[in-house]
């Protein structure tokens, strides 16, 4: 039995009808499912362990606090990060860069320029765009190629002694071609630029090792790899982010503190003012714990074996434009394709109708649409629990698009 | 009743006032943030009324079937009528089911219209 159908039974949602047909849920990268084991953790903690963290001297204060930690270390291990001090709870990625951003923005100077890529996520961009505006700074993009890779020997041109931080996905949300991060982290650090990876399209699909990756900063969401909303991550080598300000005051970020200021608290909880997403640690915690058990390299390869059959089901049918790398071995679990005469839209509530979930539209990266010169794109996107049958209803499915239209 | 009705297929396949004016008295445009799509609408005017009107654009079917049966309600009509129509004309005209989160597809023609008879181009 494959993986996808050893797991569905895990996945309450997935036996929901809709539009009269059987969930085929393929919108796994806007938003995974989740394991009833992920559920019932984040039931238990409320039923029995709930209270603040680290603030409260008293049994349940003290059982909040070791899971809300507990789950850092768990963090820590699963995506190799050295030390627990280098994981950030965040509300998921976007929260996480934009504290980068304002951190690191405030030491830009004019001049100083800051590496994007074109296929970047609105949220690896905007706040890049928000930190040079308010410095003077300049944003400079690495094309992205026609096969959908980015133009490495662009790259290495744009690098000089002005950049100051390179910010790029690690696997694209559309495209789903995977970086070379650690050998575009090593050409950025000799200019000495730091670099963060956007990890929301990884996290949840590769083995991944961020030590060995030599980045800088590392930001993922909970809600992408099955875990809850609310709960993000960012890891920060320890050398750096030791030697950054806090983003945000609150509580819980300060050691001590006078009327007129204060001395900050010890790495990580400087960058955690405020109340934490407690239960969304413990969910994370349970997600890492699932897909532990399932194996990374597993996973992948059960998503890369669907993405496969995908490409290759969808590129037979007239009219269909895939988007990004053919090659699945380089590829994140996502398909983005176009049918001719079919407006995204309007393909993705056609397929609605049959009970399967896409994502359509821009995918919050317009600048990647630009250069592809279209409005935006069906993607198909796969998960542990996905099926070879979802591949094959939603090839059925598209093949009948134009004539329902 | 169906999300896409046999007039949105029909006005989608064969439109009736998709096109371009070569000296419209005004021209609207806009732009739909949930998809990027964008619908252009010129048309001509004389005493008050709209003699000839096309749209044109890169939309979904449920926004040129909207644009169509717009422009068709307004035909030798007096500008005055496009303030008076809300999306819920239009979507009477449709005979479809449309969804909350398409409503926007239904209702850009309309505000893009309304903004050209204002006589100020709407934001690109």
């Amino acid at each position: 039995m494959n993986m996808g159908d050893k797991t569905r039974r895990d996945f309450p949602i997935l036996s929901r009808v809709v539009n009269g047909y059987p969930l085929a849920y393929l919108d796994s990268a806007a938003s995974s499912q989740k394991p009833a084991q992920v559920i019932e953790a984040i039931q238990r903690y409320y039923e029995t362990h709930h209270a603040n963290v680290h603030r409260s001297i008293h049994t349940l204060g003290e059982e909040a606090t070791e899971l809300y930690e507990s789950a850092r270390d768990s963090v820590r291990a699963f995506i190799g990060a050295r030390h627990r001090e280098e994981i950030v709870f965040t509300r998921g990625t976007t929260e996480a860069i934009n504290l980068v951003a304002q951190v690191i923005g405030r030491t830009l100077e004019p001049g100083d320029e800051i590496i994007v890529t074109e296929m970047e996520h609105h949220s690896n961009l905007i706040p890049w765009q928000m930190a040079c505006r308010d410095h003077g700074a300049v944003i400079r993009a690495v094309p992205v190629l026609g096969d959908g890779y980015l133009d490495l020997d662009a790259y290495r041109r744009l690098l000089s002694a002005r950049t100051k931080v390179v910010a790029l996905a690690h696997v694209s949300n559309v495209l789903g071609t995977i970086n070379p991060v650690a050998m575009m982290a090593e050409q950025a650090h000799q200019v000495g630029a730091l670099v963060l990876a956007d990890g929301a399209q990884s996290v949840p699909h590769l083995p991944l090792d961020v030590a060995s990756l030599g980045v800088d900063f590392f930001a993922f969401s909970g809600h992408k790899m099955l875990g809850p909303t609310g709960i993000g991550v960012l890891y920060g080598r320890r050398e750096v982010l030791g030697g950054l300000e806090p983003a945000w005051g609150g509580g819980e970020m300060i050691k001590e503190v006078w009327i007129d200021h204060a001395q900050w608290n010890d790495l990580p909880w400087r960058f955690e003012p405020g109340t934490p997403p407690i239960a969304g640690a413990v969910g994370l915690h349970a997600a890492i714990e699932y897909l532990g058990k399932l194996g990374m390299s597993q996973v992948s390869a059960h998503e890369q074996s669907l993405t496969a059959a995908a490409m290759e089901a969808l590129a037979r049918i007239p009219g269909v434009t895939l988007y990004g790398p053919r090659n699945p071995e380089m590829k994140g679990a996502v398909v983005a394709f176009n049918v001719e005469g079919i407006h995204p839209h309007d393909g993705a509530a056609l397929l609605d109708q049959r009970g399967i979930a896409v994502r359509a539209g821009h995918h919050c990266a317009q600048p990647l649409m630009k250069r592809l010169g279209i409005a935006g794109t069906l993607r198909a996107s796969f998960s542990v629990y996905s099926v070879a049958e979802d591949v094959a209803r939603l090839a059925d499915a598209v093949a009948s698009l134009r004539s329902e239209l | 009743m169906a999300l896409y009705s046999s007039v949105i297929r029909d006005r989608f396949r064969r439109p009736r006032f998709h096109g371009m004016l070569e000296r419209p008295d005004v021209t609207g445009e806009d732009v739909n943030p949930l998809c990027g799509d964008r619908v252009r609408i010129q048309a001509r005017l004389a005493d008050g009324r709209l003699t000839e009107a096309r749209w044109s654009g890169d939309c979904c079917a449920i926004s040129a079937a909207a644009a169509d049966v717009l422009l068709e309600l307004m035909a030798g009509q007096p500008a005055a009528l496009a303030r008076e129509l809300t999306p819920a004309s239009l979507l009477e005209r449709l005979d479809a089911d449309i969804r909350p989160s398409r409503m926007k597809c239904v209702a850009l023609p309309l505000t893009v219209l309304q903004g050209a008879l204002d006589g100020q181009e709407v934001a690109r």
